[in-house]
């Protein structure tokens, strides 16, 4: 038991320091910082760099393209990329499709799909729930039907995110409705550009277009992009889900919010005294981040358990995905509360880099201060995304404490 | 990093576990919790045998020199069986003190004879209306000839009815709760003047209240330097506060097991009663607070003896209010959940859970490790980028 790095960990955090350092752009990190709209441009930049310094997907194994670094220095690496408000990477195309295609698609898929993913050519969207089927996914309807050597594709996929910067979509449709809902759905790779596909966006409550709907008319998908065998997605379907929510936690990120909302409480002003002196406010921070100090380790954990058993990640991860989207939503919730009436403004404008406030105004409102309420708002997704809070309880019911 | 126990530990883990099974069932527990001794002797000297007692001295003084970690495997198995003896006075908190502000003469008499189960100690410096502050300290240290006068009360002194030396607290200058001023003294429990009105405490212990009237002690019963003796204290209260992380951590993964258990074979309406949602929800919190209690307890055990005292109280102090919080929701939901059978004593959830509840009651509760972590959010740099 040590939680200390080691010298070769330390060593790489100092590389990846300095990476940032010198290879951030400025105006990325500003964006991040001051919490201004990030658009695919930003997201694409960032991944183009990482890939330069050959640091494209970290967390892959090398014989996919990727650096096979360990779950501590995975940590690192986000840690400090958070730190310094570097823009996250693509989860969809590399955390999500990309481990689906290395277990289950075959080589033609693997060596076609993944350098695309690694060089940021492409931009994956993910095509999982619909207008019926949330909680309960595996009642789908989107059907794909075959004819020669192709599926026919018709249905609606809904609360997909960033579908509209997409060049592919991954799409969990069914092929086949005896026996079982599990049984029966198929996992199917869609070229964004095909004829048929239209993307409505769907305005969320902080005011932006993050997600859409996505519906397919008579969709002509080539044969060849079946992924692993039909009627065997539901498998590949969890798998990615235990994938996605490994990072749901997102440490790097709750420390970040962690360590802007002490910067706003200590610079924010309440009885002539900054804000993180009144102890009714500050206790709210201490308790969310006593909860990410035992995250921190739990996620560290459990995720280098299943790195040393060699192992995909299990139901486990469930927990950490509960705990850390609590936490990253308490944090967003307090950055907005520490604003006291500078919550109310709602300034679209404000969310664009060039914005300059009338001097009236920002002589009490903040450069940080435009996205708060709506980074609140938008937060409110995290624990119902990738399967809602009651799901995974339900899950480590099942799976961890077999009720 | 590296969150694995080594093969000693899991060793060690194992002989606690087989000498639980074999001596330290519930139904043994409970007749040792009402005997006069309040402990059993035999297990002691067990211990002694096993090297638990030597387990964090040096080996230069009989010990094997163990870290926060080999303490934190001890006390999850102390937890797990609900052990009754003191250990956590004798060989963490009082040893602790030994060992790191004792002559080196004191080491050599005293060390090895903690480590072979001959003698125990006991830590005498919480005072009646002082709470959890260690320098609240009323009672007072005159010097005398070539040693000390000490006069005062103190109060539930844990293990101190089985100690054969007492750890006292007193203030040689300063007023009430000045953080200088406060003195250390090592004592025999039968010294003249010494007076203990003793009791049972709720998790089955021992304890005492402790009064000292013009008590003449020599001038090497003093430990440290004179009047600065707090820091002594704090160190000794949070390696022993990361050890009670630890017995809880133990005790909340044995109360979810007995729950989950319950869960799977107590049947209502025709089911197991874990088959209705509202307590399998309940029993996936249980499991995550675990998780998050043992991550907390790490914590603690790898900054048991930090030196840096900001670094050590952040860790600790944020590890027991952590585990004071959570641990009160995973003790009061077993009982709930084992319906009316949680309620009696002839089953051990309630011991379970009252053992927790004493921890949390212990070395400072929650409520007073939280204020200590969140006081220093205030006081710290705000380590961090501009927002």
């Amino acid at each position: 038991m040590d939680l200390n790095y080691t010298p070769e960990e330390e060593a790489f955090r100092a590389q990846v320091r300095a990476f940032l350092q010198a290879e951030l752009p400025q105006d990325l990190s500003d964006k991040l910082r001051l919490g201004r709209r990030l658009r695919k441009d930003d997201m694409v930049r960032w991944q183009k760099i990482l890939h330069r310094r050959g640091w494209g997907a970290g967390m892959w194994p090398q014989r996919f393209g990727g650096c096979g670094w360990s779950v501590v220095q995975q940590h690192i690496f986000e840690e400090e990329g958070a730190a310094a408000n570097a823009p996250p990477q693509i989860p969809f195309s590399l955390r999500m499709v990309a481990p689906v295609l290395m277990s289950f698609g075959n080589p033609a898929q693997q060596q076609y799909f993944l350098p695309r993913i690694i060089s940021g050519e492409d931009w994956w969207c993910q095509g999982y729930s619909e207008p019926g089927s949330g909680s309960d996914l595996a009642s789908l309807r989107t059907r794909a039907e075959r004819e020669g050597d192709h599926y026919i594709v018709n249905g609606q996929k809904t609360w997909n995110t960033l579908g509209q910067y997409a060049d592919w979509i991954f799409c969990l449709v069914r092929t086949a409705s005896e026996g079982r809902p599990q049984h029966g759905i198929s996992f199917l790779l869609i070229d964004m550009k095909t004829q048929g596909i239209s993307v409505r966006p769907i305005i969320t409550l902080e005011g932006e277009h993050e997600i859409n709907d996505i519906f397919f008319e008579n969709v002509k998908v080539p044969a060849h992009n079946l992924v692993g065998e039909e009627n065997k997605g539901w498998t590949y379907a969890k798998f990615l889900l235990n994938h996605e929510r490994t990072n749901n936690a997102g440490i790097g990120n709750c420390k970040r919010a962690l360590s802007q909302l002490k910067q706003i409480a200590a610079t924010q002003v309440a009885n002539g005294r900054p804000l993180l002196e009144e102890v009714r406010f500050r206790d709210r921070i201490a308790q969310v981040e006593l909860e990410l100090m035992a995250l921190e380790i739990t996620n560290l954990r459990v995720l280098s358990t299943f790195a040393r058993e060699n192992r995909a990640p299990g139901a486990e991860v469930s927990a950490l995905k509960i705990k850390g989207s609590e936490i990253i939503q308490q944090l967003a919730e307090l950055k907005m509360h520490a604003l006291g009436h500078d919550a109310l403004p709602y300034l679209r404008e404000a969310l664009e880099p060039d914005w300059v406030p009338d001097p009236l105004l920002a002589s009490h409102y903040p450069a940080y201060a435009p996205s708060l309420s709506g980074q609140y708002f938008n937060l409110r997704k995290t624990t119902i995304y990738a399967g809602s809070t009651e799901i995974q309880k339900n899950i480590i019911a099942k799976m961890i404490l077999g009720l | 990093m590296d969150f694995r126990y080594t093969d000693e530990q899991l060793a060690l883990q194992e002989t606690l576990r087989r000498f639980i099974a074999r001596d330290y069932d519930f139904e043994r527990r409970r007749a040792l919790a009402r005997s006069e001794l309040g402990y059993s002797a035999e297990a002691w000297a067990q211990y002694a045998d096993l090297g638990l007692l030597a387990l964090p001295f040096p080996e230069e003084y009989g010990g094997l020199g163990g870290s926060g970690v080999d303490i934190m495997v001890v006390m999850e198995q102390v937890g797990e069986g609900l052990l009754l003896e003191p250990y956590l006075s004798t060989v963490v908190l009082c040893g602790g003190i030994i060992r790191d502000h004792g002559t080196s003469e004191l080491k050599r008499t005293l060390l090895p004879q903690i480590a072979t189960g001959k003698t125990q100690i006991a830590f005498a410096a919480y005072e009646a209306h002082g709470r959890y502050e260690l320098a609240h300290v009323a009672a007072t240290a005159t010097p005398e000839g070539d040693g000390w006068r000490l006069s005062g009360r103190k109060s539930v002194v844990l293990d101190a009815p089985s100690a054969d030396y007492l750890l006292v607290s007193a203030r040689s200058s300063g007023k009430l709760t000045d953080p200088d001023g406060v003195c250390l003294f090592l004592l025999p429990r039968t010294a003249a003047g010494v007076r203990l009105v003793p009791f049972a405490t709720q998790s089955g212990g021992r304890a005492a209240d402790v009064q000292l009237t013009e008590v003449r002690v020599e001038a090497a019963a003093l430990q440290g330097a004179p009047g600065e003796a707090l820091r002594i204290l704090e160190r000794a209260v949070d390696a022993a506060a990361a050890a009670l992380c630890a017995e809880a951590a133990g005790i909340v993964a044995v109360l979810n097991q007995a729950t989950l258990a319950y869960l799977k074979s107590r049947k209502q309406f025709g089911v197991p009663i874990g088959a209705f949602q509202a307590l399998q929800h309940r029993m996936a919190d249980m499991y995550i607070a675990e998780e998050q209690i043992r991550s907390m307890a790490i914590i603690a055990a790898v900054h048991a003896h930090e030196p840096d005292a900001g670094a050590r109280r952040r860790a600790i102090s944020g590890a027991k209010a952590y585990i004071g919080q959570a641990a009160r929701f995973v003790g009061q939901q077993a009982v709930q959940m084992h319906g009316a059978m949680g309620m009696v004593d002839d089953l051990v959830v309630s011991h379970y859970f009252k053992r927790l509840t004493m921890i949390d009651m212990s070395l400072g509760d929650a409520d007073f490790h939280f204020a200590r972590f969140s006081d220093a959010l205030a006081a710290g740099p705000a380590r961090t980028q501009s927002a």
